[in-house]
Formats: C-alpha cells, structure tokens, sequence
C-alpha cells in the first residue's frame, strides 16, 4: 500500500469539526472534517447510519450543519455543484435533452444558447442518440448516465454523488465506473462519492474517508495514488487487494461485536 | 451435411428457423385479435338488443306511449322536435362548459395559491369541502334568490359541484413532486416560479386530469339540476328545462328524446376529457404505458 501526499492541489471546501444532530438527541455525524482539493475523487464509505449522507447533504447546503463551518474557498459554491442520487431523479415528462437542460433552464439560460454543450455532454456519457427519448424509454443504467451528463453539464466545481450505483446490476455497475473515471479524466471534475462498496471506492478515489455509526463519525482516511487513468490493470493489481483488504478490516474492526457477528 | 439439413414431415418447431411461434403464442395472438373485435361488438350488440327489447315490452304489453313509447317514436319525436331541443342544447352546453372552464381556472388556481401559502390552504380549504358536502339541490334556491341573472345562477351551481375534484386532485398532484427532484432543485437554486412551473405543475398534471375527467361529468350534472331548481321556461332554457316542461305536458317521448341528449352529452364530455389526458400524458406517464 502506498500513501502519499497527492501534490498541490487548490483547495475547494473546507469543512470543520461539523457536528449534525436531529431533534435534539440523534447524533448523525460528529466532528467531521474534510478538505476536498481541485481535482480529488474522495470516497464517503460505510455501513448505513454512519452519517455518509448526511455529510453530502450538509455539503449540497440541503440543511445546515449543528455545529461547525463548511467553507466555500472564494465564498460562493453552492451555486457550483452538481449532483447525482441513488435514483436517476428524472423529470419523467421531459425529454433527455430538457432533463440535461434543467440546470441551465434554472439559471435563466435559453436552450438554444446551450444546445451545443448539452450534446456535447451526452455525446461523453455516450447519449447522443437519444436526445429526443423520454426517461421511460431507457434502461437503468442508461437514465443513471443521463442524470451523470446533468451533473456535468454546468461544468460544476464539485459533483456529489450518493450511491449512484447502488441499484444497478454489477455489470452494469462496472461498466459506469470505468466510464465515470474516463469522464473525471476528460473533464478533471471534483467528485465526493458516497458507497458502501468497499470495491467501488477502492476502484474510483485516490481519497477514501471510512466513516462508522452510532454516532457517524470518520474513523479513518485512507490515500490511493494508483494513478489514472484506473481501468483492469487496477483492478487486478496486487496493491488494489492489499487496499481493500485493509478497508475492508478498517470496516468490521469498526462494527459493534454483535453486527460484526451477523 | 450435417444432422440438421436432414428435414422430416412434421413441422416440429427446429433451432434457428426463425421466426417461431409456439402453440402458446399463436392462442394468445388469437386470442388478443378476438378481444380487439369483440371490444366493440359485444357493446353494441348488448345496447341493439336492450333497445329491441324495450320496443318489443311495449308492443307486448300494449302500453300507451304516454307512458312508455317505443324507440321508434322517441327518434321521430327528435327529429321533428330537432328546432327546440338543439337550442336548449346549446344552452345547457354552454353552462356545462363555461362552468368547467370557470371550475378549471378557479380550481388549479385555488390549489396553487394553497401550494404556495399553508396559511391560505388552512383558512379556505375548509369552505371548499363544506360546499362540496352540501347537495347543490339544497343551495341551489338560495343562490337563485341571492343572485339576479339566471345565467350566473345557473353557472356558480354547476362550479359549485364541479370545481372540488379539480381542486383537491391538483392540489394532492403539486405536493407529490419526487424527493429527490425537489433536493435538485433546491441545490440549483430554483426560486419558487420556476420549481412552480417546472416541477410542481408538471407532477400535478395526471392528478388535475384526472379530476378534470369527473368534473366534467359533474358539471353536466350540475347545469341539469340548477335549471331544475331554478324551473323558469320561455328563451334560453336548457334541456333540463324541456325535461320538466314535457313531463307537465304529458309529452313522454319528447322527454325520452331531452334525457337521450343530455346522455349523449355527458357521454361525449367523457370521451373528451379522457382524449385530453391520453394525449397529454402518453409520452410519459405510467398510466399510458404499455406492457409487452
């Protein structure tokens, strides 16, 4: 396993110390900081209830944190951002091309004046036949790389992403990961990525975060300078088996006795 | 030569002869072929048969057509009564429709402005559904004492019936957008016109249509019962009004030709709203989705 520092990165958000509780009592995340740098690909990864969501959610500016800052460098960034949910979350009366349009229409762009871009974005995910299709006439993964363009479209500063994969087949899955590193190559994106797949992260980040639950908490940051692009040779590399082994240790060690024991 | 090109009498169903279709297959094709015909035979033969039965009771029974006439008079008494009953026609289309017009606007905007204010939804949803509890036979009188023109009479109690389905639907449509859709829109900063305009109204749009399909049927129902309460005759009275006038005449088949038009109309009204929906929603709601 190799750790290293990951260079000079600009930085784009800081947070500090965040604490989220709900109703007064529920501790969803406690103390949690993170630095997320131009260009990283960081992976939010453990069992549910351990506040990975919550940290996206405080992140996107959905609620604000209980205690504790989130930092925008240079102030404004929420406006920056683009997102991807477990679901494909598709406007299901309009076509791809006005869904991958959304968040231009809301910024009061025309269509016209963004057309090129839209297809351009489709054309990455490899969409661009079916511009004109309504969601119901695709498949799973299909929808999943239509809300990716969406996400990309704007050229946002950081893309969060909430198990985007969690409700595909592992072929398919696969597929999309191979394809959402290809697409953070061409575009140099900034993504935060919750999972609770030990292989996922391993795969995709060169920053993985292992959080726990009861309360949620980081427990530890684990650093992958495999570089990029990642594709089978990562995948089958001797050092990827000794990073998962340890992640995946990390994991369990964290578990309550009786869950470990399940 | 391989074992495959030795061919044999029967036509058993053989690997890569395409394309093949299973006894099973064929029956359900057949089958789906028969119940294509047969959705509009069946009907049409059930309602020809009523009808013939109808005629043949009073040809039967002997029964004077003061009473009970045969179908063939009733068509005639259409016919020749063509000039009077189209006007009322007319009239009582006219209210049905401006009352659904009225109930359309008044209700999808009722409904936005609750979307829009909780403290507006709290303090006039409950006069909404106390005047859509209340039978409109029984406010009917009021209304016609209160207002002066009979027409406006006429039009705020079909409203009255027909605007609660259109409201209650699309206001239950604009609260149920997607979740996470609603996340998305709060993260690209949507203000409230366009998370109105782009994400609530569309989400309410199978909701209002399928108020707007009942509402019109109670629209209908709403004019015919007004006029009855209201029951002045002379210029301008709807169908509902020949109704009463013939049933004091004695004018049987007259009234049998009234109540087959005002049938028609709600048919026809049915038909309408269910056209618009199918069209507006076919491209993507599930409810026009269909299955292979």
């Amino acid at each position: 396993m190799t750790v290293a520092p990951l260079g000079q990165r600009s930085p784009i958000l800081r947070m500090r110390e965040v604490d989220k509780t709900f109703s007064g009592q529920v501790v969803a995340l406690r103390r949690m900081s993170l630095d997320v740098n131009q260009g990283d690909f960081i992976s939010l990864l453990g069992p549910s209830g351990c506040g990975k969501s919550t940290a996206l959610r405080l992140i996107a500016g959905l609620m604000p944190p209980t205690i504790g800052r989130i930092e925008w460098e240079g102030g404004q960034g929420k406006d920056d951002l683009g997102v991807v949910f477990q679901e494909p979350t598709l406007m299901p009366w309009a076509t791809v091309e006005k869904n991958v349009f959304l968040p231009f229409r809301l910024r009061g762009q025309s269509l016209r004046s963004v057309r090129d871009r839209i297809h351009e974005v489709l054309a990455l995910v490899g969409l661009e036949k079916f511009a004109e299709s309504y969601p119901r006439e695709l498949s799973g993964g299909m929808k999943m790389r239509v809300s990716i363009a969406r996400a990309l479209a704007t050229n946002p500063r950081l893309i969060l992403m909430d198990e985007p994969f969690a409700a595909l087949d592992e072929i398919t899955r696969q597929k999309l990961n191979d394809d959402l590193l290809s697409l953070k190559a061409k575009t140099g994106a900034t993504v935060v990525f919750v999972t609770h797949s030990v292989f996922e992260s391993v795969f995709l980040s060169d920053r993985i975060l292992i959080m726990a639950a009861r309360p949620g908490r980081v427990i530890r940051e684990i650093q992958i300078d495999a570089p990029y692009p990642r594709g089978i040779d990562w995948r089958t590399a001797p050092e990827y088996g000794v990073i998962a082994r340890e992640t995946s240790d990390t994991l369990h060690g964290a578990l309550a006795p009786q869950e470990a024991a399940e | 030569m391989t074992m495959a090109e030795t061919k044999t009498e029967a036509p058993a169903p053989q690997h890569g002869s395409t394309p093949m279709f299973d006894a099973d297959e064929e029956r359900r094709a057949r089958r789906r072929r028969n119940e294509e015909i047969a959705k509009y035979l069946i009907p049409i033969t059930v309602m020809s048969l009523a009808i013939w039965f109808w005629d043949r009771l009073v040809v039967w029974n002997e029964i004077e057509p003061y009473i009970l006439p045969r179908p063939g008079l009733v068509l005639s008494t259409l016919i020749e009564d063509w000039g009077t009953l189209s006007a009322s026609l007319l009239v009582t289309l006219q209210i049905t429709g401006l009352a659904l017009l009225v109930a359309v606007v008044g209700g999808v905007g009722l409904a936005v402005l609750f979307s829009l204010s909780r403290f507006a939804e709290m303090s006039f949803s409950p006069f909404a559904v106390i005047l859509q509890v209340t039978p409109i036979v029984s406010i009917a009188p009021l209304i016609f004492i209160y207002v002066e023109s009979r027409l406006v009479g006429l039009l705020l109690c079909a409203w009255i019936v027909a605007f609660f389905p259109i409201l209650a639907n699309t206001t239950l449509g604009l609260k149920s957008a997607d979740h996470n859709l609603r996340d998305l829109f709060t993260i690209y900063r949507a203000n409230r016109w366009q998370r109105l305009v782009h994400l609530q109204l569309p989400s309410a749009l199978p909701y209002f249509l399928g108020g707007l399909k009942i509402a019109g049927g109670l629209a209908l129902i709403g004019a015919v019962v007004a006029e009855y309460v209201a029951g002045t005759g002379g210029i301008g009275s709807g169908l509902a009004f020949r109704i009463l006038e013939a049933g004091y005449r004695l004018q049987i088949p007259r009234m049998f030709a009234a109540l087959i038009l005002i049938a028609l109309t709600g048919v026809i009204i049915y038909a309408a709203t269910s056209l618009i929906a199918h069209l507006a929603l076919r491209k993507w709601h599930e409810s026009a989705l269909k299955r292979e």
